[in-house]
Parts: structure tokens; sequence; C-alpha cells
């Protein structure tokens, strides 16, 4: 039984994170099927790509009730990636289908114009430092000089602040750029193609006790 | 040390991206002077791994060799090159499906590169901005004559019969999520970027704007950025060569060498 099961819904980066985990000393498995979700101590949802594509794809390969069972199971921590992240929420403005609903809130379009109205380029597309509130294992091990590889046009907004787990900057405001409430948790960025802060990151999540 | 309680200001959103720019030929990479004569520079997998550990912002590979030939697109020796990199990666080089675009991001790429499909395929770029998302489609547009002159694809060699900024609206349009704008004239000459033409295109769209073409020293990186209105600056010669003697060496600046060069 690997350390990490990757969920594979055909969206988004697998083989890096796969990869990133190894290096991280990890075992990973990518899972096309559901049923090798069963009995993995730890589950990454990575995702580029559309909102709905994800969502109507999680149902349909059958990934969704498996996951809702682990989640309110709560012994196995869920780690999602970019889109992985969005999936997290009630729903998202990019597209119709309901999220997973695990961590209440909703995913909205970046604003194209700054505070003091200078236009924002959108996607948000390059590296940015974060900020924590508060202390908690997964970014234990992150520089506080720690910045990662954001690439996305729509960011998170949590019904409850507690469940914050990273903010960045971008455009003027500040942006959510991590989710954690119980064992679930989200990042906005790529781990995977954030070198050693990544890095840092996914040793954590290995080191995650269910 | 952690990020609990960090401040952050503007300056930590987005520094701007400074991206080797490398040139695939086969299995060599090797680098041109105005789009013509090009010379060994190394092995993909050492350069790559080289890069990997001066962890540099992103990574775009231009397959110049499967543009010109038209050759299937090489997904596993691409899979290869990308597993020892946790860096993004953008590739591109006579893509024309979306099965070869769906190939080329799952075998570890971010981004895919599309140039002469802007003019031959177009519905190629609609359709994987629909698909993957806009951020996975980078746009490269060369040009030939500056901000007056023309757009050429295919290796510079077919004059697509449009200016700059007109094909960089084109390509917003179609889809793209990013732009690559390559200067052919100074492409490998180390004289410096054309602002000029890095200005107009990024005025013109809302999408960031890759400036590219005529690095020549680290200070000149910024330029695109304060002056033009770039988003990033790609570079080829000035991250291989050591100089204008161009002797091989792979090299990028420090994390606090590059705060320097943008003022940060």
């Amino acid at each position: 039984m690997s350390d990490v099961a990757v969920v594979d819904i055909g969206m988004g980066n697998v083989g890096s994170v796969a990869n990133m985990v190894r290096k991280a000393g990890g075992t990973a498995t990518v899972a096309a099927d559901p049923a090798q979700l069963s009995g993995a101590p730890r589950v990454v949802l990575p995702g580029v790509g559309a909102f709905d594509e994800a969502m109507v794809r999680l149902r349909e390969r059958g990934f969704a009730p498996v996951l809702d069972q682990l989640v309110e199971r709560g012994d196995v921590p869920v780690l999602g990636i970019c889109l992985g992240m969005q999936l997290l929420a009630d729903r998202s403005e990019e597209g119709v289908e309901p999220g997973l609903g695990w961590i209440p809130g909703s995913v909205r379009r970046l604003p194209a114009e700054a505070p003091d109205g200078a236009p924002v380029k959108v996607p948000h597309m390059g590296w940015s430092r974060v900020s924590a509130p508060r202390a908690h294992p997964l970014i234990d091990e992150l520089d506080a000089d720690a910045r990662f590889y954001f690439v996305h046009s729509y960011a998170y907004d949590p019904v409850d602040e507690g469940a914050v787990l990273l903010r960045a900057r971008y455009g003027g405001r500040p942006i959510v750029a991590g989710v954690a409430a119980g064992p679930v948790m989200g990042v906005q960025f790529h781990p995977e193609k954030s070198h050693r802060h990544g890095l840092a990151l996914l040793r954590s999540f290995l080191a995650a006790a269910p | 040390m952690t990020v609990v309680g960090v401040e952050l200001t503007d300056d930590d959103a987005e520094a701007p991206r400074v991206i080797p720019c490398l040139l695939l030929e086969g299995d060599r990479l090797v680098k041109t002077q105005r789009f013509a004569e090009p010379a060994y520079v190394g092995d993909p997998v050492n350069v790559l791994s080289i890069f990997n550990s001066f962890e540099v912002d992103e990574i775009v590979l231009l397959d110049i060799g499967a543009a010109r030939a038209r050759t299937p697109t090489p997904i596993a020796q691409l899979r290869h090159y990308a597993e020892e990199c946790f860096i993004p990666l953008g590739y591109g080089g006579g893509l024309s499906t979306l099965a070869e675009v769906e190939a080329v991001l799952a075998a570890g790429y971010e981004k895919v590169v599309l140039n002469t499909a802007l003019d031959r395929h177009p519905e190629l770029v609609s359709e994987a901005s629909r698909v993957f998302g806009a951020q996975a489609v980078v746009a490269s547009i060369d040009v030939v004559g500056g901000v007056g002159g023309a757009v050429r694809t295919e290796g510079a060699t077919h004059d697509v019969g449009a200016g700059p900024v007109a094909w960089a609206r084109r390509a917003e349009e179609l889809g793209a999520g990013e732009l690559l704008i390559t200067s052919v004239d100074r492409e490998g000459t180390m004289e410096g970027f054309d602002l000029e033409l890095v200005a107009a295109v990024a005025a013109a769209v809302g999408i960031p704007v890759i400036a590219h073409g005529g690095a020549g020293r680290r200070k000149q990186l910024a330029e695109p950025i304060t002056s033009a209105s770039a988003s990033a600056v790609a570079a080829g010669s000035l991250f291989v060569y050591q100089g204008t003697n161009r002797g091989v060496l792979i090299n990028y600046p420090t994390r606090p060498q590059l705060e320097r060069l943008m003022g940060r």
C-alpha cells in the first residue's frame, strides 16, 4: 500500500505530483479507479482545467462517493491542489456543477481591477510568497520566504475564516492560497512545480498522521 | 522560521518571471541567431537538471526540430525530461491536434506553446483553451521588423499577413492565456530586447506577455517589465552562454540577484 493515492481523472499533472511524492521519500499510486483509494493512508486530488468538467468526471467515475466516505470517516488526510482545492468548495462561479462541499465556500473569479482601479492580468500566473494566520502541521516546514507557483483565474472564498490556511497577495488584494478543515486541506498553488518549497510542503503531508 | 504571520506587500505578489527558453532539435539543445545557424548547447536532461537545481521560475522548451520536420511529438522523450523537473514547463513545436496537446500536458508540462497553429489550426487554440484552461495555452508570436513589421510562422519562414499587435489580439480572442513575443531580429544577438514591440503588444492585450529575443546582459532582464509592461521575460543565449563569445555555460541569477535586478 502506497503512502499516497493520487486521484487521476485525466485532468492535471498527476505524474508530476507522484514524482514529487517520490522525491519527498514517499511512495505514490496513481489512482484512475476509485477502488484504488481503498486503504490509502493519504489522498491527493490534483486538478487543472475547468470546474464543471472535473466535478462531472469525479461523479461519473465513482470517485465522489468514495472520497465523501473517506472524508466523513475523518482518518484519511486529503490534499487538493489547484483546481483540486477549488473542488472542495460548494460551488464555483466558473461553472454550474456543485462542488464536493467539504470546506464551505464559493470559488470566485479573480477581479480584473485592483482596488485603485489599475488593471489586473488574469490568470494569476507566477510565483508568490504566502502568509499563514496560524500554525498548521502542513506548513510547519516552510521557510518564511517560501514562494510557490500559482496559475489560476479563480480563488476560494471560504465561509469560515478559520478555514484559511494560507494567503497570498495578487492584484492589490489578499487571496486565499490554502484552506484546511480537519483532514481536508487544499493549496491553490502547485507544490509539485515549486521545487524545494513544494517539496517541504509535501514532506509535511507525508508526515501527517491519519 | 515559518510563514505564520508573515506580512505580505504587493511586492510579494507575483514576482516577474524570468524564463530560460531552450531550443530542442531531435535530442539535443541548440541555440540560433535570428532563427538561423543552430549551434549545439547540450543534452536536454543535463541542462534541465542544472536549471532545476538553480530553481528557475519556469522553462519553455521549443522543439524547432519537430516543428520543421513535422514529426510526431516525442512524448516519451518529453516525459523523461519532465521527470526530474519540479518547475513549471512549457513545450511547443508543431503541435496541431488536441490529442497532441493533451499528451504533452499529461507528460508533465503545464503549458503548450502554439505558434504555427495560430495560423493553420486556430480552432486548436480555442479548443485547447476551453478544455485545459487558457493558462495552459501560450501563443507564441515571432516578429520580423519590430512593432511595424510582420508576424511569421513556421520558423519565421511564412508571412501570415498581419502585424504583431493584430496577431496578438487574435491570439487573445482565440483563447490563449499568455503571449510569448519573440523579436526574430534580436534573437540570439544579445543586443537587447525590442522594447517598443513588447510595449505595443502588452498594451493591446489583457493577458500576460513574455518578452523574448535579445537579452544580452542580466540587467536588461528588468527592462521589458519596468519599461514595456511585460509580465515575464525569456532568454536563451543569456542563460546558456557565458557571454558574447558564446562559450556554453548554463547560468541563472540567484534569487537575491533577481530581486535586485527587478528592483525589489
